[in-house]
C-alpha cells in the first residue's frame, strides 16, 4: 500500500433520497478523487418529494427521476431503503464509520393551523392530503369525506394549489396518472364543487409560481375565481411590483385580473381570495363553515404584514386543508436551530452548539435552507455543501471505515427497488398508466424481494 | 411549453442557470446559452436565478420574443452541453446595470 494516488476512495453516507440527496451523491460521485456514496433512505422507496411531492398530473416533473437514475449508475454508488437512521441505525454508529454524513432529511412535519374548532372532522393538513393522494404509506391509510360540495385549502403556495387543483381536476383525467388507486376511487365519487384558496396576504405576496396559478384557469368543467377587490392594491403593493425583478407576482395578477368576474357556468368553481384569516371552524359534529377576518396589508414594501380587521366573513366548508408552512424534524444527536427548524450550518456545515463546524458532519436541501424553492435549488443547494466537503475532506476525522451494510437490517438495494418500479409499471400498464403506486410498506417488501 | 433563453442573456452568460437546472438542458456557444426543449421539464427553477432575467416560460413571450423558441431548439441541438457555473463574460456586470437589473 502506498498514499493517496491509490488510497481507497472516501466513504460518505448521504441520508435522504430526494432530490437534495441524489444532487448531493452526484457531486461526491463526480468528484474528483471520486467519494463513494451509500444513500440511506427511511422507506423502501426512492426519489423522496419527487414520487410523494409532486403532483400525478405533473408527469413532466416527475420525470426528473431519470437523472436520479443515472445517478444510481455512477461507479460508487449504493443505495440503502428501508433504513431509517435512528431505527435501523444511530448517527453515531454512522459519523463512526463514514468519512462524512450529509444529511438531506428534508421538512416532514407541517404547522398546524391552531384555531377554535380546528380538531373537527373534515379538517387536515396538506401533507396528509398530499401523501393520501400520492400513495405515501403513511398516510396512505386516511380517509377524507368528499361528499360536501365546499372545501376550502388554506395556504398560498404552489402546495395550496396542487390539492385545490386535483379537487378540482375532472377524475377522468386523474386516471391517466400514478395517483393512488384509493385516492381516485375517493375522488370519482366526490361531490366538492366549490373550492376556495385564501391567504393572509395580498396577491402580489402570495408565494404562486405563474405556471401552477394559470394551470387553475385551463382546467375543463372548471371556473376560476378572483374578487375584485380583493386585487386591488395599496401603495407598497405597487411600489412591490414596480421592482423590476418581480416579475412573478406581475404575471400572477394579470391572470388573477383574468379570473375576476368570471361568470359560474362550469360544474365547478375554484376561487382564489385574498387578505382573509382563519378565526374559527364551525359546525356541529363536523367541519361546515370557516369563519375568516379580513386583513388590511400594513408596512413597508417586501415586509408588509397581515393585520386582521374586526370585518368577518362566513365561507362554508365541509373540507379543510391546511398548507401554511413545513418544518424539519430533530434528528437524534445532531445540532437544531428550534427557531428555523433547520439545523444550524456554514455553507452546508453542521455547526454545533458553540458555532463551530461538527467535523465531518453536513446538511442539504430543506433541512438546510428551509422549504422553500423548486427541484433545482436542491441542484446548486447540494454543489455548495459538496465544495465544502471537498475542501474540508483532508481534515476529515480517521473513522473505521467499516461497511455497516450488514448493520442496516432488511435494506432495499438499488436491483431491488428496481424490481418493486418495475412491478408498479406492469400494473399500470393494465390500465394505460404510467405506474399502479404500492403503498403498503409490506407490498413494497415483497414486491422488492420477488424473484 | 418550454422554457427558453432570451436576448438578456447575449454579453452577460451569466451561467446561474446552469447551477439550478435539475436536468442538464442547457447548451452554450460563446455568446449565450440555450434550453433544449426535448429536455427541460419545465420546473422553473432557472427563471429566478439569472440575474437578468433573461429565462422565460415560453408561454409568457410577447409576439416579438417568440422567435426565440425556434432558436432555442435549434441551437441547443448544434451546440456542447454545459453543466456547471462559469464565469460570466467580461462586461457582463456592466451590461447587467444597463439593462437595469
Amino acid at each position: 500500500m502506498t498514499e493517496a494516488p491509490h488510497a481507497a476512495p472516501a466513504r460518505v453516507a448521504v441520508v435522504g433520497s430526494g432530490p437534495a440527496g441524489f444532487y448531493t451523491a452526484e457531486a461526491l460521485l463526480k468528484a474528483e478523487p471520486r467519494c463513494d456514496v451509500d444513500l440511506l433512505e427511511r422507506l423502501p422507496t426512492p426519489f423522496g418529494l419527487v414520487r410523494y411531492g409532486v403532483a400525478p398530473d405533473h408527469a413532466k416533473l416527475k420525470s426528473v427521476t431519470a437523472v436520479f437514475e443515472r445517478i444510481a449508475q455512477l461507479p460508487g454508488f449504493r443505495f440503502f431503503g428501508n433504513v431509517e437512521v435512528g431505527r435501523e441505525v444511530m448517527i453515531e454508529q454512522l459519523r463512526g464509520a463514514y468519512d462524512a454524513v450529509v444529511l438531506a432529511t428534508g421538512a416532514s412535519a407541517e404547522r398546524r393551523l391552531d384555531i377554535p374548532g380546528i380538531g373537527l372532522p373534515g379538517c387536515h393538513t396538506a401533507t396528509e392530503f398530499v401523501g393520501w393522494y400520492n400513495g405515501h404509506p403513511d398516510h396512505a391509510d386516511r380517509t377524507f369525506d368528499l361528499s360536501g360540495r365546499h372545501a376550502v385549502v388554506v395556504g398560498q403556495g404552489n402546495v395550496a394549489i396542487d390539492v385545490a387543483r386535483i379537487l378540482a381536476r375532472p377524475v377522468d383525467e386523474l386516471r391517466r396518472t400514478d395517483i393512488a388507486d384509493h385516492a381516485l376511487a375517493a375522488l370519482a365519487e366526490s361531490r366538492v364543487a366549490d373550492i376556495r384558496i385564501v391567504g393572509r396576504r395580498g396577491p402580489v405576496q402570495a408565494k404562486f409560481t405563474t405556471r401552477e396559478l394559470r394551470e387553475l384557469g385551463e382546467l375543463a368543467g372548471v371556473t376560476a375565481r378572483a374578487e375584485t377587490d380583493e386585487l386591488a392594491l395599496g401603495a407598497a403593493s405597487l411600489a412591490e411590483l414596480e421592482d423590476k425583478t418581480n416579475e412573478v407576482p406581475r404575471r400572477n395578477l394579470e391572470i388573477l385580473q383574468g379570473f375576476a368576474n368570471r361568470q359560474d357556468t362550469a360544474p365547478r368553481t375554484l376561487g382564489v381570495r385574498f387578505l382573509l384569516t382563519p378565526v374559527r371552524v364551525e359546525g356541529r359534529h363536523r367541519a361546515e363553515r370557516l369563519v375568516l377576518k379580513r386583513n388590511r396589508l400594513v408596512g413597508p414594501p417586501f415586509e408588509q404584514r397581515a393585520v386582521p380587521t374586526d370585518d368577518e366573513i362566513t365561507l362554508p366548508c365541509d373540507l379543510l386543508v391546511t398548507s401554511i408552512g413545513y418544518r424539519s424534524v430533530p434528528i437524534p444527536g445532531v445540532p437544531f436551530d428550534a427557531r428555523t427548524a433547520t439545523l444550524p450550518h456554514r455553507n452546508g456545515r453542521v455547526l454545533g452548539d458553540d458555532g463551530v463546524p461538527v467535523p465531518g458532519l453536513y446538511c442539504a436541501g430543506w433541512v438546510k435552507r428551509g422549504p422553500t424553492g423548486v427541484i433545482g435549488t436542491n441542484r446548486a443547494c447540494a454543489n455548495e455543501t459538496v465544495e465544502s466537503m471537498l475542501a474540508d475532506r483532508d481534515g476529515w476525522p480517521r473513522v473505521s471505515r467499516t461497511d455497516l451494510a450488514a448493520a442496516f437490517g432488511a435494506p432495499v438495494a438499488w436491483a431491488d427497488w428496481l424490481r418493486l418500479d418495475h412491478t408498479e409499471k406492469a400494473r399500470g400498464g393494465e390500465t394505460n398508466r404510467p405506474r399502479v403506486k404500492l403503498t403498503t410498506i409490506e407490498d413494497m417488501l415483497a414486491a422488492a424481494a420477488a424473484s | 411549453m418550454p422554457h427558453v433563453v432570451t436576448e438578456n442573456c447575449r454579453l452577460c452568460r451569466f451561467t446561474e442557470c446552469v447551477a439550478v437546472c435539475p436536468v442538464e438542458c442547457f447548451h452554450a456557444d460563446a455568446e449565450r446559452l440555450y434550453i433544449d426543449p426535448a429536455v427541460c421539464i419545465d420546473c422553473g427553477a432557472c427563471i429566478p436565478a439569472c440575474p437578468v432575467r433573461a429565462i422565460a416560460d415560453s408561454i409568457d413571450l410577447s409576439p416579438e420574443e417568440a422567435s426565440w423558441e425556434a432558436v432555442n431548439r435549434e441551437r441547443s441541438a448544434a451546440l456542447p452541453l454545459i453543466t456547471k457555473k462559469e464565469p460570466p463574460l467580461p462586461g457582463a456586470d456592466e451590461r447587467r446595470a444597463a439593462l437595469g437589473y
